[in-house]
């Protein structure tokens, strides 16, 4: 499913320093259950922004109206662990986020990330402190992810940091390319591969 | 330059390489299940591509499907839609589908393996962060995100980059009732639950060659627990005897050529990795996990760690401690439970019915816990009963369902209720992991099975000796 273009993104943040945030919290299994990808926004963080009757927890960050309509997340350390499911990565997309900012991300949920156009955005430990430090103390400080040039930028105070990308994936989120395009482009060496397996 | 078995198998699917970017990666074996392959073909369909290997993709329900009366028809409608379009999804592209009540039916991770379907040297995908399991038999396997699948549905490949290599070392004996669960619960503590992130992981030493491949399947199972996006070991004899004769393996002269070709896989003397550990049997008794992540684990007679002791964040590890309701320095032996589930991809196969049979033989389950028993598949039922083991299980209070994922991630009825502990055989201690509010304790066949007999966690040893 396509997805906007990423370019430069500034933006307010929600701060979620909970470390090991797995997917099961992003979004729990049993809301799993589509045959379509859309609106799984509603469960997002379902049992951290909601108590079991439906009312909202005041306290969880995504639920603050002083950081509503944020684009970006920042997230604790090893944000995205254990399951592989893409229903998170979508959840974060579909919530309106854009980009997830953490000191250390889960593999596969990266990877998912950047298939359905959510920069993940890692940073150094103490970068991430300063900006939870930041948003913490003022829900409107802004930050700025510059995907051309690779870094991420605490806007009111111009502290800065670079980040890693490699050029084929950065290439596709700032043109809202994708890797089955580029692997049917392909396919008569991949059937040649192909050709060539035991099994 | 002398090889690892990854470097031999990852560097033979590359396609191409593409520049200051992923691996073109070719993918020898693809399984799908129901919940995680609809949007694929979805996408797959609006794309107007087509399956291109479809003899390389195996459908198998598993992850909602009810562990009782799965003769009859599935009540939960979100369920049975998604049961449906696998199998409407499989038929439209010729893809092979073992669904509700098929002989071959079970957890994706289990039928795959007992089939005949995972092979040494092989790469193997599917959208389930358990499909590491595959690496018991030297393949490389890993799960994939939907829009990966649909990558293997119409393309055979998927856009992947390499990963860095760490070497795992047990070595020595294990003690009486430690078994492959704890070996693979102490790696993870060891590590934590990030440790390996970035990494793909060999398990090698005396301790794994000595392990059945079941045992070995638990182990490279759980290697995405510790952040690894998978965990190999070498095939060997053992390899080869499991695989013999199954019903997908090949056969005759083919089989005498992919030996071949299966004796060359296994790391080279001298061979590195970037990141090495060794460990000793020793030092690993039967463990049990305390917080809300696989690496806040402790062999069974500790006591719960300081926050101060640990690595990572106070506050983080208060949270997971709080939503446990335990405290710093509680033991937990003795803590009264109140479900045992023994099942999933990481325990619910023969040996581990085995392992819990020997503990409850002849005793009775404690009054106060309810247990699910739930093979990984139909034929671990049929060895089941063919061992006689179900009549153990029914004289001891318990009861044999049906095959599935069941209460490892509660998509269906096996929810454990809010505030209920729970001992559990599978994958993830997460919060509401076994149903909203559920608390989980990971721990071996055995540690469940004397668990559940006593009514409170108890060190299964007391119960071997």
């Amino acid at each position: 499913m396509a997805y906007d273009k990423f370019d430069v993104l500034t933006s307010t943040a929600y701060p979620l320093p909970t470390e090991n945030v797995d997917t099961d919290q992003i979004i729990p299994a049993r809301f799993l259950k589509a045959t379509e990808r859309k609106d799984f926004d509603i469960n997002f963080f379902r049992d951290w922004r909601y108590n079991a009757d439906g009312t909202p927890k005041a306290e969880f960050p995504l639920n603050k109206e002083i950081y509503a309509g944020s684009k970006i997340l920042v997230g604790g350390r090893n944000f995205g662990s254990g399951s592989s499911r893409e229903h998170a990565a979508w959840s974060v997309y579909d919530f309106g986020l854009r980009c997830v900012i953490s000191s250390e991300f889960a593999d596969i949920f990266k990877n998912n990330c950047l298939n359905v156009g959510v920069l993940p955005v890692q940073v150094s430990a103490e970068f991430a402190d300063t900006l939870f430090a930041a948003i913490m103390a003022d829900a409107k400080s802004e930050i700025k992810v510059d995907l051309p040039n690779q870094t991420v930028t605490l806007v009111a105070t111009g502290e800065s940091e670079s980040f890693v990308i490699n050029m084929y994936k950065k290439n596709n989120m700032l043109n809202g390319f994708d890797d089955i395009d580029y692997l049917k482009n392909i396919e008569d060496e991949i059937n040649d591969f192909a050709e060539t397996r035991p099994f | 330059m002398a090889n690892t078995l990854f470097d031999k198998v990852w560097d033979s699917h590359v396609v191409r390489k593409v520049k200051d970017g992923p691996d073109v990666f070719f993918i020898d074996r693809h399984f799908i299940h129901e919940v995680t392959s609809p949007v694929a073909f979805l996408g797959l369909e609006n794309r107007g591509n087509s399956v291109v290997y479809p003899s390389r993709t195996f459908a198998t329900a598993d992850h909602n499907t009810p562990t009782i009366n799965q003769h009859l028809p599935v009540s939960d409608p979100l369920s049975s839609n998604q049961l449906d379009a696998l199998e409407k999804n499989a038929a439209k592209h010729g893809i092979s589908h073992w669904g509700l009540g098929d002989v071959n039916n079970g957890i994706v991770h289990v039928v795959g393996p007992e089939n005949g379907i995972t092979l040494p040297g092989a790469t193997i995908v599917c959208g389930d962060s358990h499909t590491s399991t595959h690496g018991a038999f030297g393949a490389i396997a890993f799960g994939i995100g939907t829009s990966e699948v649909e990558m293997v549905l119409s393309t055979q490949c998927i856009m992947q980059p390499k990963p860095k290599k760490m070497r795992i070392n047990v070595t020595g004996k294990l003690g009486l009732g430690v078994t492959a669960k704890d070996v693979a619960l102490y790696i993870i503590a060891k590590q934590t639950t990030s440790g390996a992130t970035g990494y793909f992981v060999e398990y090698a030493g005396d301790v794994f060659e000595d392990m059945s491949m079941e045992g070995r399947m638990t182990v490279c199972n759980l290697s995405i627990e510790m952040g690894a996006r998978g965990g190999m070991i070498a095939p060997d004899k053992k390899t080869y005897d499991y695989l013999k004769g199954r019903s997908q393996t090949p056969k005759g002269e083919d089989w005498e050529k992919a030996m071949k070709y299966w004796e060359t896989l296994y790391t080279e003397e001298g061979a590195e990795f970037d990141v090495e550990f060794n460990y000793k049997a020793s030092d690993i008794e039967p463990m049990i996990t305390y917080g809300t992540n696989p690496g806040m684990g402790m062999g069974v007679t500790n006591s719960i760690p300081t926050a101060e002791s640990i690595e990572g964040g106070v506050d983080t590890y208060r949270k997971s401690l709080g939503y446990m309701s335990f405290n710093e320095g509680d033991s937990m032996i003795g803590k009264e439970i109140d479900f045992v589930f023994l099942g999933s991809c990481t325990n619910g196969r023969i040996e581990d019915f085995r392992g819990f049979c020997s503990i409850v033989n002849g005793r009775q389950k404690a009054a106060n816990v309810t247990a699910w028993l739930v093979p990984g598949s139909h034929k671990v039922v049929d060895q089941i009963k063919a061992e006689g083991l179900d009549k153990i299980i029914t004289d001891a209070g318990f009861v044999l369902r049906e095959p599935g994922c069941s209460a490892c991630l509660a998509m269906n009825d096996d929810k454990i209720p809010a505030g209920k502990l729970s001992v559990s055989t599978s994958n993830r201690n997460f919060e509401g992991r076994q149903g909203p509010g559920s608390r989980t304790l990971l721990a071996s066949p055995l540690v469940a099975a004397a668990s559940a007999i006593k009514g409170v966690v108890t060190d299964p040893r007391t119960l071997l000796e």
